[in-house]
């Protein structure tokens, strides 16, 4: 009864959250909604039994991925609302409302098709070494035995994005502005007037 | 329906209606930053499937594809907005209709 009342009160109010996302003009707003499904998103996770992804949810999308977001906005003007054309919306509706029916078949097929049965059951930990069962443990000793390449690669994945990151975003940052004088920021060509004498 | 619980087949619901969400905010959008975020709900979307699938089936590997996941999502956006942070600097604007200098 608990689970039941906690899906249907999850499942209301993180489609709100991402319909105010989608919907709303005002970047800030759809920051703080964003953020606050991913919150709820997690509790999905606490009910299915993954603890840990629930609580690697929270961290990593809440904590780091949100955070990236309002810095990064810091550099864009975020206080105007956002400026959009669309030619013709019913026609978007129409189309996200098929594709989504054929990439959720596509992906529930071979589900409903196939007897699948479980190659890493859940409580592997337990028998395995006969210690306390727990989904941070069963999810331990998979993630270091079958997938320990992928982990290794994804870690790898993460060195490259930071560089390419601090490269991409972090280029003239060498130039300290509260070093200078007035005179010599004025001396200073700006990114756009640079762009500018090129075109 | 109370006595039955949830099934997988609520979750693969919920999980597609998060997943059109994004879809619609990804068609509709014309700011780059807007369908960052929209691209971010279908990845949830997705996790939330995944999970699902890995609770009803008893096998951890949906689990750890969503975190595989979570890992891509992450490094996408460090390098999705350092390429955002570069543009807005060069254009002052970040509208997806600015980004057609591939036009013939």
């Amino acid at each position: 009864m608990f689970e039941v009342v906690a899906f249907y009160l999850f499942a209301f109010l993180t489609i709100a959250m991402f319909t105010v996302t989608v919907i709303t003009k005002n970047a800030l707003y759809a920051l703080s909604s964003l953020a606050a499904g991913m919150i709820f998103i997690s509790a999905f996770f606490f009910l299915l039994g993954a603890e840990f992804l629930g609580a690697v949810q929270i961290v990593v999308y809440t904590g780091a991925v949100m955070a990236l977001y309002a810095f990064g906005m810091m550099f864009f003007d975020s206080i105007n609302d956002v400026k959009e054309s669309v030619a013709n919306p019913r026609l978007t509706f129409i189309m996200t409302g098929i594709i989504a029916l054929l990439v959720v078949a596509i992906f529930v097929a071979p589900i409903v098709g196939a007897n699948i049965t479980a190659q890493y059951p859940v409580g592997m930990a337990a028998n395995l070494y006969g210690t306390i069962d727990g989904n941070a443990q069963d999810v331990g000793v998979v993630l270091f035995t079958k997938y320990l390449v992928p982990f290794e690669v994804a870690a790898v994945m993460l060195l490259v994005a930071m560089i390419g990151g601090i490269i991409l975003a972090g280029k003239k940052m060498d130039i300290s502005i509260t070093q200078l004088s007035e005179q010599e920021i004025d001396n200073h060509k700006t990114d756009t007037e640079i762009a500018k004498d090129i075109k | 329906m109370s006595d039955m619980g949830i099934t997988l087949n609520d979750y693969l619901i919920l999980s597609t209606i998060i997943f059109m969400i994004g879809m619609y905010g990804a068609l509709r959008r014309k700011n780059l930053l807007m369908l960052f975020f929209s691209t971010e709900i279908m990845l949830n979307a997705v996790n939330i499937g995944m999970a699902a699938i890995s609770k009803f089936h008893g096998d951890l590997t949906g689990q750890m594809f969503a975190f595989f996941i979570i890992a891509i999502a992450a490094s996408e956006v460090a390098i999705g907005l350092g390429l955002l942070v570069l543009w807005y600097k060069r254009n002052n604007n970040i509208n997806l209709d600015s980004l057609q200098s591939m036009k013939g």
